[in-house]
């Protein structure tokens, strides 16, 4: 009878210690003053708060640094507007075109595909359907226009101005215009020479000591 | 397990059903959907041969991003759509609907103010021929569930209940080997004492323990041996306090990682955008999630299934509940503006004496996500993968080499730490990566 008790205990033992290896509740802190900040923490959790969220929107007409207005209307007025008057402000050049090409694969790929002909995983996976080819013959794709879907949706196309800034967005349109030309056919932008412009004098003086790196090819370019 | 299994008896009665009967109801809905087609056929295009596979195709590649056929999305839902409007209007509105609606066409204004005055794009490309065959093709029935779902979810069952029958057998076979085994005992005894055998009781002689305590030598080794696996088992309980490694808090809204990153591949930086430029990747506002799920309403019947069998989530009801914190309206397919706060509960989280910068790695390092936050692509439920403890990351300083290539930033640094260590390759922690000032201050 006593071993069939010693047996219980172990038994209620073992139980209890794995149970409190509970996944669902954070671990215990030695000193939390020491971990837990005095200032409000991202995500935090705090009663000065609406609902307790650190997390809210940002106050009524703040505007985040480095932010420009933007000045068409989210209406298809709006649309064409833009479409016949903006244009890329950022020179072609290959950083540009490389940030492009990356922001690109990680926000529009998805869908539109890597080559911009509607193919994206998404579409592949049967998740979204009816992306048309950046080639599409009824629709009229320029910078002006890329821009705006992008700052805005467009029917199914959701905004992605929270996630990109605005050199990104416009790094993005100039990838597109390229990947439209290749599925067109027609020629890519022309890439401005890279000394031409003021930032790419310290990539002129590291492309002439050999490195081995990237400036190199291009100098070689033109 | 249980809670699957009841689940499971619950939605068994269609298996009950007779043969017979869900053979008639079979043929039944077979010559139902037939008779429907003809009857497309036969009303709208009394000659002309329709090619709906076509039809399937196109609607695919060109209308689906906005029209569904049994729903409203951006545009109205299209099923039976040639039985609404006459086909020559159908054939003008597809090839631009535009001109139609400035042309003051009531029918086209109407459609143009009832869909929040989308522009359907112009499809001049497509033949009358092709919206022929797209418009058969919208007359596909919508599949019942009911037949697809009720023998994969008893199939599935079986499985699982097997399993659990080879366990309870196992069990009971072990419950009666033990009770045999004090039955034979008894039954032996028992002869043993009808018999007359006299059974030895064992001589009374000096207990273990005494023997033990007095040999002095044998109890300090075992006192020394007592004390070093306390010590080792009390450190390593000492050195779990404040540390999170596999915490997996249930939240608000059920996000699967494995379906997102993993079977439809989208980038990590997709959602969490400002893991590449601030100190916090940020858990997405659900913005975010709409620019996807304005057009995935419900997930496919197979990841339905899968959700509900193996995860116990009707993911169905996860992405109302996006909606309803959103403020969405499927009808409208336009926002309320009634929003809701999602609570979601942060997971990593470093103590406030130590300072961690996500653009830092993932932007100027390159480093992969993976790398600090585990298989996230396999995880349905999230949870912390690293243990984020400070010999955690001064080990991957220490190992981790610089990516200098390209950098002009690090040219002279790197040219000069190179001399210092005499070798090609800088690991973080050569570079300064272990400095106190680096991570607290």
């Amino acid at each position: 009878m006593k071993y069939i008790v010693k047996i219980v205990v172990v038994l209620i033992a073992g139980v209890a210690m794995v149970s409190c290896a509970e996944k669902g509740k954070p671990n215990y802190q030695y000193m939390p003053n020491m971990y837990e900040p005095v200032g409000y923490e991202t995500y935090g959790n705090y009663e000065v708060f609406p609902g307790q969220m650190e997390a809210m929107l940002p106050a009524e007409g703040s505007i985040p640094r480095g932010w420009q207005p933007y000045e068409y209307d989210n209406t298809n007025e709006g649309r064409d507007l833009a479409k016949a008057e903006l244009k890329n402000p950022l020179p072609v050049t290959q950083a540009n075109l490389d940030n492009g090409k990356k922001m690109y694969d990680i926000y529009c790929a998805l869908c539109h595909g890597g080559q911009g002909a509607g193919q994206g995983i998404l579409v592949k996976n049967e998740k979204i359907l009816g992306i048309p080819s950046y080639a599409d013959p009824g629709r009229v794709i320029n910078d002006g226009g890329i821009y705006h879907v992008q700052m805005y949706g467009l029917n199914s196309m959701g905004s992605y101005a929270s996630q990109t800034n605005e050199e990104e967005r416009w790094q993005i349109t100039m990838h597109v215009m390229n990947l439209k030309a290749a599925l067109e056919g027609t020629p890519a932008l022309e890439i401005v020479p890279e000394p031409e412009i003021a930032e790419g004098h310290h990539e002129e003086e590291s492309g002439a000591e050999d490195h081995g790196n990237d400036d190199h090819d291009t100098q070689e370019d033109h | 397990m249980d809670n699957n299994i009841t689940d499971r008896m619950e939605k068994v009665p269609y298996r009950n059903l007779p043969s017979k009967w869900s053979l008639v109801l079979f043929v039944f809905l077979l010559a139902f959907s037939v008779s429907q087609h003809t009857h497309a056929y036969t009303t709208v295009l009394p000659t002309v041969a329709v090619d709906t596979a076509n039809g399937e195709a196109l609607f695919k590649a060109n209308c689906a991003a906005c029209h569904k056929l049994y729903k409203k999305a951006t545009g109205p839902a299209l099923f039976e759509v040639g039985d609404k409007y006459d086909r020559d209007w159908l054939y003008k509105w597809v090839k631009n609907s535009q001109e139609l609606v400035k042309a003051g066409d009531p029918i086209a204004v109407k459609i143009f103010e009832e869909n929040n005055k989308s522009v359907m794009t112009a499809f001049p490309t497509l033949s009358n021929e092709d919206v022929d065959d797209i418009i058969a093709y919208t007359y596909t029935k919508k599949k019942t569930p009911v037949i697809v779902e009720a023998p994969t979810g008893a199939g599935d069952g079986g499985g699982g209940m097997s399993n659990n029958i080879i366990l309870g057998i196992l069990a009971l076979v072990f419950a009666m080997l033990v009770i045999a085994l004090f039955a034979v005992n008894k039954t032996l005894r028992r002869f043993a004492d009808a018999q007359g055998v006299e059974i030895e009781e064992k001589e009374e002689t000096k207990p273990i323990w005494r023997a033990f305590l007095e040999n002095q030598f044998l109890v300090l080794v075992t006192a020394i041996l007592l004390l070093l696996t306390a010590g080792y088992f009390a450190y390593g309980w000492m050195s779990q306090v404040g540390v999170d490694q596999g915490y997996a808090p249930v939240q608000p809204i059920h996000y699967s990682h494995r379906i997102h990153a993993g079977t439809n591949q989208i980038d990590c930086n997709y959602c969490h955008s400002s893991a590449r430029k601030s100190k916090t990747s940020g858990i997405p506002s659900l913005n975010v999630c709409m620019n996807c799920h304005k057009s995935i309403s419900e997930v496919a019947e197979a990841t339905q299934l899968e959700g509900q069998n193996e995860h116990g989530v009707d993911y169905n009801a996860e992405i109302q509940k996006l909606y309803k914190a959103v403020g969405w309206d499927e009808a409208t397919q336009a926002y309320t503006g009634e929003t809701e706060a999602v609570e979601w509960v942060r997971i990593h989280n470093l103590p406030d004496f130590a300072y961690f910068n996500h653009s830092q790695h993932v932007t100027v390092a390159g480093v992969e996500c993976q790398t600090c936050h585990g298989p996230v692509e396999e995880m349905e439920i999230m949870e912390q993968h690293a243990p984020l403890t400070m010999g955690w990351c001064i080990n991957c300083h220490r190992e981790t080499n610089v990516n200098v290539a390209d950098n002009e930033y690090y040219e002279k640094i790197h040219a000069e730490l190179a001399k210092k260590y005499g070798k090609d390759k800088i690991t973080a922690a050569e570079m300064g990566g272990l400095e106190c000032g680096k991570c607290h201050y």
